[in-house]
């Protein structure tokens, strides 16, 4: 049933300006598949957290104006692999998970944390998530494709997407 | 793929309406333009989305950030016109129960 359609992977410089350029790709692959409009801004915003995180991460820890993000998009029947990749160093996966979480509303302002909501937006859009930070550090995340919400010729039309 | 920033400072309020794509391209310029405006003493800071289609944690942590800096001035952000992808976002990470947001009411009906 699962069979791998196909496999879609593109190399861009570590550079702000390019996180935009993954998102409307991704969201290209996305609706050609028949997500929903909700699906694709979801999938859209957790690739662009994905590749932020390796921005940020290639800016912080190389002078290296070379670093380069690797996208790759695995295309399924029922689903869609997308992992990003960089080649810096890879950070404690451990740790960053520990401080995982939404915000509370008794936290008191001034210890509210300005980054850190990334990663917990990562695990709740996506259906499935796997890092794995050996060399570099490589994000899997899977989306589910509900077919059935789908015509069946694909056009993409259902009926969560007629909202708006 | 752009972040327009347009700021009317009035008296006891400063309203900055914004559109276009709030990511880790356009947050340095929002930061920029924002966060000296919540360092005013005693002033409403509306912050008007309802020309963002998209907005990810960068632009969450920019709120977060002035958040904090108009709570130490004594001045109060709001955040109005939140689309519901927007207002999902704000939802799912918590921030609407520290953040004062107005519901665009057109969008609820």
């Amino acid at each position: 049933m699962s069979t791998q359609a196909d496999f879609i992977e593109i190399k861009l410089p570590a550079k702000p300006e390019y996180v935009g350029v993954v998102r409307l790709t991704v969201s290209g692959v996305a609706n050609r598949l028949g997500y929903s409009y909700d699906d694709i801004e979801d999938i859209k915003i957790a690739v662009a957290e994905a590749c932020t995180n390796v921005v940020n991460h290639a800016y912080k820890n190389t002078e290296d104006d070379q670093a380069v993000m690797t996208v790759g998009c695995g295309v399924y029947d029922d689903r869609m692999e997308i992992m990003v990749a960089d080649q810096g160093k890879s950070f404690d996966v451990n740790q960053l998970k520990k401080n995982l979480g939404p915000v509370s509303g008794d936290q008191p302002v001034e210890e509210l944390k300005e980054g850190g909501l990334g990663l917990f937006l990562i695990e709740t859009l996506m259906d499935k998530v796997e890092i794995s930070g050996d060399s570099g550090v490589v994000i899997v995340m899977t989306k589910s494709l509900h077919r059935d919400e789908v015509e069946p010729n694909g056009n993409g039309i259902s009926t969560s997407a007629t909202q708006q | 793929m752009n972040l327009q920033i347009d700021i009317k400072e009035n008296t006891n309020e400063n309203l900055v309406s914004l559109s276009g794509e709030i990511d880790v391209y356009t947050v340095p310029k929002l930061k920029e333009e924002l966060l000296p405006l919540t360092e005013e003493q005693n002033k409403n800071i509306i912050v008007d989305l309802s020309g963002v289609h998209y907005i990810d944690s960068t632009g969450l942590g920019v709120f977060i950030g002035a958040l904090k800096s108009a709570d130490q001035s004594g001045s109060h952000l709001k955040i109005t016109g939140v689309n519901s992808r927007v207002r999902r976002l704000f939802t799912i990470t918590g921030l609407d129960e520290v953040i004062d947001i107005e519901v665009n009411e057109r969008e609820e009906a």
